[in-house]
């Protein structure tokens, strides 16, 4: 076991020393032709042995409210209808953390609530017997309007990552200072609205579960599970290979638990995928934010105080809290700082993690704030935010780890054109279009998770990469085999990467944007001892050894490693484990979003026309897949600025828009050439291999930079997200 | 989804004969079935029919299929040349794999987007009618501003059939009794009143089986549509437009109006404003005035209103060439 604990910097890696030239290349990931031919299998679509029965999640059409009753013989006269389970203790309430305290459909706390499940001999017929359930609710009133129940807040919870903190009076600052901006953003409910739906195949052997589903993390989500269903965790084993988007939204869901007891009563495989209405309802949201950002400022544009104090909400079981401040805490210098929350329970579905809780939000009012502030100032945004640059950590006085962002702006800007901007909004015109440019900085706090992985080198030379690591669509598969390869010298050909199963060592799972700098990191740390075995075998010291096209290499002597390996192959476990560099470093990945939109001038539509994101996001593992990661981020900023948002109906708390024909995300036509710049820089303090998350960091900022795009454009400042055109609309001048 | 038997008609005659609900591209029919919001018992499919042709007639006019696909009605050659608001329109609609599937009969039927129509835990009259309106004191936005009722303010999402109007479009049918119908499209839709769920004038049985366009009218035509998103999104206003201008004057004006009103939405009022003066933002306000003159907003769709009085007065300069 080559296990590390992230307390000090790991002094040297055999990947690093590697000659065979696949890391950072920008190979094409190497399920890309199963998952384009169709073949790759998710979830729902395995096959499995004997005959599978379907399952169709019940709801109840209400948000608040006890049921009074369940009315099923509609249900099971309907034809090939197997059972309609409404009275297993087990039935989950809310999104997520199952297990006693979340079980049982007497109360109904959100609506659409899961209270059973109809199975049957097709997902046709479970369909049409869900619906033929009549659920009785006693309807009470509901709370759905976070401002309007503001008094009833409570603060962060003890266990949440963010607790208040302040630095001096900001009150005193604010009354002060030459120039202040006071301002609140709004943004509304999102969900994570991911192609692949929430989708569970549950197989007993005995009392023995084996799910296939589609979930992120397994070694989180394997406990939840086995605690939904009164069950050791040992006796559950869940496969997840292939995740058509996951977006922080499948940790684990009510498709999961129920098909484990449907399966388990019927005594044969039950499939459920969740229906896309259902996922508006029974996964847990992205609450919806009411963000207070003050700053102060001295003329020439030194900050003397950063406040962001947000308001968000939560469901009736919900322990997690949106840390919408986190990426505004260290980003600038100013001596004064106050950054709080306040959440409100609503009697709606729990509010979780949504593509990069915190920062996706957060920096859309924090960085338009600054926009504001720059203009006030007279200055330029980019040369106002380098001037409030901190040289430490300006909350705790750490140093930074690497900080990448006053880089990422002059290079941006120096590709973008930015010199071409106007100043002054409302310059730059094109028939009825009027053309702007905005920048935003980026910034995403960096994480190490635990994460453990197994290497095998065989006799026959290949190498096989064994770990409950998933990939989510980022390319972890081909990734880990880089890292590999690098590490080992061998050609990708060689290596056989092993993802998704719970039988297989820990992972880190993916979220956070975590997983590469903590999956990775466990490959590399295996491959240390197998490297060291070689070594040995080779009558060399490691550092004296290459490796290269499975050769090792030393003196005058070149072996293949076949030879090396004998007849036993060698097996390695690599264990990477946080530790105090998290403390002793202000760790976070930095980047500049830059945007040029165009808002017309008669009805007010913005288009964005050319984006450009610059990133420091430590060591770029596959130059295409970290592209691709970043266009995808930046595309979901688009999204933020401009329409996403599930519309809440006061009346009755349930999402109006549905479906993703009326729930818009940007379509193709919404996403013009989006150009990704990476200013690599190896962050040996994060983690042994030295990268840092990238997914969410290219979400931050890029929507505060389409918004301050749209005021460069045309002179109307929106605070209330998503900016859809009617709110422009009420700010440019008559026809 | 309910049961339901299937069937494929041999011919118009058979299909009309059969007596179910007709499916062609099934590009709205079977969403509503899978929530149970339209129930047939009998399905009769259509797709394969002879009705996929463009064809011109002798009058100059085109006469088209009633499976005619959105995408090929919108590549049609002779459609690009003559009618390109129609051309336009079909391009603005849904997005290329549904404009593939849809066609232009069942363009011409589809349901309204209004998202209490789609939630069946929510009252509506048109899915129920008596239940009530759950869209007027609810979440609006792309609900109507002009001629709905107390009853129902949900809109027609069609683009096409917004060009069909500006275009004098006539709807060729066979009743079920197997006679021949033509509808001109100023009367084929109904207003809500108080039976919203009746929204065409078609009886029971009947299936149209061609879209009659009259000879190429002279002026020029556009269509502009404003949306939340580039594509994929239904008008929030639309406008079709063919007007001409001889010798400094506006001699003919045809304009038609989508996500505004439960149908697609033409107003004499507003071409008499324009014909017979000279293009300027003056006369296209008055014309404008004249279109939104009865409009009422409910709350989230007000700004419609403007938006539509914006998106007009720049239609006219664009068609007419009159500089702002």
């Amino acid at each position: 076991m080559s296990d590390f604990t992230m307390n000090a910097d790991h002094p040297g890696l055999a990947m690093d020393r590697g000659v065979q030239g696949v890391l950072g290349a920008g190979l094409d990931r190497s399920e890309g032709a199963l998952k384009v031919s169709g073949t790759a299998r998710y979830g729902y679509e395995h096959l499995v042995e004997g005959e599978v029965a379907y399952g169709y999640l019940i709801t109840a059409p209400a948000a608040k409210g006890k049921v009074t009753g369940i009315d099923t013989d509609a249900a099971r006269a309907l034809p090939d209808v197997l059972d309609i389970i409404v009275d297993d203790p087990r039935i989950p309430r809310q999104a997520a953390a199952f297990g006693p305290a979340h079980a049982g459909n007497d109360e109904i706390d959100h609506w659409d609530q899961v209270v059973g499940v109809a199975v049957a001999t097709s997902f046709e017929a479970a369909r049409a017997a869900a619906k033929a359930v009549r659920v009785h609710v006693a309807i009470e009133p509901g709370h759905f309007d976070t401002m309007a129940d503001i008094d009833k807040a409570s603060g962060p919870p003890k266990d949440s990552r963010l607790q208040d903190i302040a630095k001096g009076d900001i009150d005193a600052a604010m009354a002060q200072a030459a120039v202040t901006i006071d301002q609140v953003y709004t943004t509304p409910n999102h969900v994570h609205a991911a192609m692949e739906p929430h989708a569970s195949v549950a197989i007993w052997e005995g009392d023995s579960l084996t799910l296939h589903s589609s979930l992120q993390i397994l070694k989180v989500a394997r406990p939840v599970l086995a605690k939904a269903l009164g069950i050791a965790d040992d006796k559950v084993r869940i496969l997840s290979p292939y995740i058509g988007g996951g977006f922080g939204g499948k940790m684990l869901g009510p498709d999961a638990v129920l098909a484990a007891i449907a399966a388990q009563k019927l005594g044969r495989p039950v499939k459920i995928a969740m229906a896309r209405r259902q996922l508006f309802h029974n996964v847990y949201r992205r609450t919806d934010t009411n963000q207070r950002i003050r700053l102060a400022a001295t003329e020439d544009g030194k900050l003397l105080a950063v406040g962001h104090d947000s308001v968000v909400s939560q469901g009736p079981d919900g322990g997690f809290m949106e840390p919408v401040a986190l990426g505004s805490i260290s980003l600038y210098d100013a001596p004064v700082r106050h950054f709080s929350h306040k959440v409100v329970t609503l009697d709606m579905v729990m509010a979780g993690a949504v593509r990069a809780p915190g920062e996706a939000v957060g920096t859309l009012a924090l960085e338009t704030a600054m926009d504001e502030m720059a203009e006030a100032l007279g200055r330029d945004p980019i040369d106002f935010r380098k001037l409030n640059e901190p040289k430490v950590d300006p909350m705790t006085g750490a140093p930074f780890s690497t900080r990448g962002l006053v880089a990422c702006l002059d290079r941006g800007a120096e590709a973008f054109g930015w010199a071409k901007r106007s100043a002054q909004p409302g310059q730059v015109r094109e028939g009825e279009w009027l053309i702007g440019m905005g920048v935003s900085a980026a910034v995403r706090i960096n994480l190490l998770v635990d994460s453990e992985a197994r290497v095998t080198l065989s006799p026959d030379g290949r190498a096989r990469i064994e770990t409950d690591m998933t990939d989510i669509g980022t390319g972890s598969y081909t990734i880990l085999a880089q890292i590999a390869g690098e590490a080992l010298g061998l050609p990708m050909e060689r290596i056989d990467v092993i993802l998704g199963d719970t039988d297989l060592p820990p992972g880190a799972g993916s979220g956070g944007s975590f997983g590469a700098a903590s999956a990775g990191s466990s490959v590399a740390l295996a491959c240390e001892d197998i490297v060291a075995t070689l070594a040995e075998r080779m009558g060399a010291k490691a550092q004296d050894m290459t490796l290269k096209d499975g050769h090792a290499v030393a003196g005058n002597r070149r072996v293949p490693l076949a030879e090396l390996v004998g007849d036993a192959p060698l097996v390695a476990m690599g264990k990477i484990s946080q530790g105090s560099n998290a403390r002793t470093f202000s760790q976070a990945a930095h980047g500049a979003q830059f945007a040029e939109v165009a808002v017309n001038a008669v009805t007010g539509e913005a288009r964005v026309r050319r984006m450009l994101g610059v990133f420091e996001a430590g060591r770029i593992l596959n130059a295409k897949l970290a592209r691709s990661q970043a266009i995808g981020g930046m595309i979901w900023g688009i999204g933020y600025a401009l329409m996403e948002e599930a519309v809440l109906d006061q009346r009755h708390g349930q999402f109006v828009n549905q479906d993703l024909g009326e729930y818009h995300v940007p379509s193709h036509a919404d996403v013009p050439p989006l150009d990704v710049l990476f200013l690599e820089e190896i962050d040996t303090h994060a983690n042994p291999i030295g990268v840092k998350g990238l997914g969410e960091l290219s979400i931050s900022g890029a929507g505060a930079a389409v918004t301050n795009a749209i005021y460069n454009a045309c002179g109307v400042r929106v605070r209330d997200f998503p900016l859809t055109l009617d709110k422009i609309l009420a700010g440019l001048p008559e026809m | 989804m309910k049961t339901f038997t299937y069937s494929r008609a041999e011919s118009p005659e058979a299909a009309v004969a059969a007596g179910g609900r007709f499916i062609a591209g099934g590009t709205n029919l079977l969403d509503l079935m899978k929530l149970q919001i339209e129930t047939p018992e009998k399905l009769v499919d259509i797709s394969r029919l002879d009705l996929a042709r463009v064809e011109r007639r002798g009058d100059g006019g085109l006469t088209i299929g009633a499976l005619v696909p959105n995408s090929d009605l919108a590549a049609d050659p002779q459609v690009i040349a003559d009618y390109p608001v129609l051309s336009r329109a079909l391009l603005a609609g849904a997005s290329g794999q549904l404009r593939n599937k849809a066609t232009t009969g069942g363009n011409l039927l589809q349901r309204t987007r209004c998202p209490y129509f789609y939630d069946t835990a929510m009252a509506c009259n048109k899915r129920d009618p008596g239940a009530g309106c759950s869209a007027m004191d609810g979440f609006n936005r792309n609900l109507a501003v002009l001629g709905t009722s107390a009853e129902c303010i949900a809109t027609n999402p069609s683009d096409m059939a917004v060009a069909l109007r500006a275009l004098d479009a006539t709807i060729v049918t066979l009743t079920s009794d197997g006679d021949k119908r033509r509808i001109a499209i100023g009367d084929f839709y109904r207003l809500p009143g108080d039976t919203p769920h009746i929204e065409t004038v078609l009886r029971p049985g009947e299936l149209i089986t061609h879209v009659e366009l009259p000879a190429p009218p002279a002026g020029a035509q556009g269509y502009r549509k404003v949306r939340d998103r580039a594509s994929y999104a239904f008008a929030l206003v639309s406008v079709a437009g063919v007007v001409a201008v001889a010798d400094g004057k506006i001699v003919s004006a045809a304009l038609a109006f989508g996500g505004l009103a439960p149908m697609p939405w033409r107003d004499a009022a507003v071409e008499a404003a324009l014909v017979g003066q000279v293009p300027n933002d003056a006369v296209f306000a008055a014309a404008a005035d004249a279109l939104l003159a009865g409009a009422k907003g409910h709350g989230a769709n007000d700004f419609k209103i403007p938006l539509a009085r914006r998106t007009l007065i720049a239609t006219l300069r664009t068609l007419t060439g009159a500089v702002a």
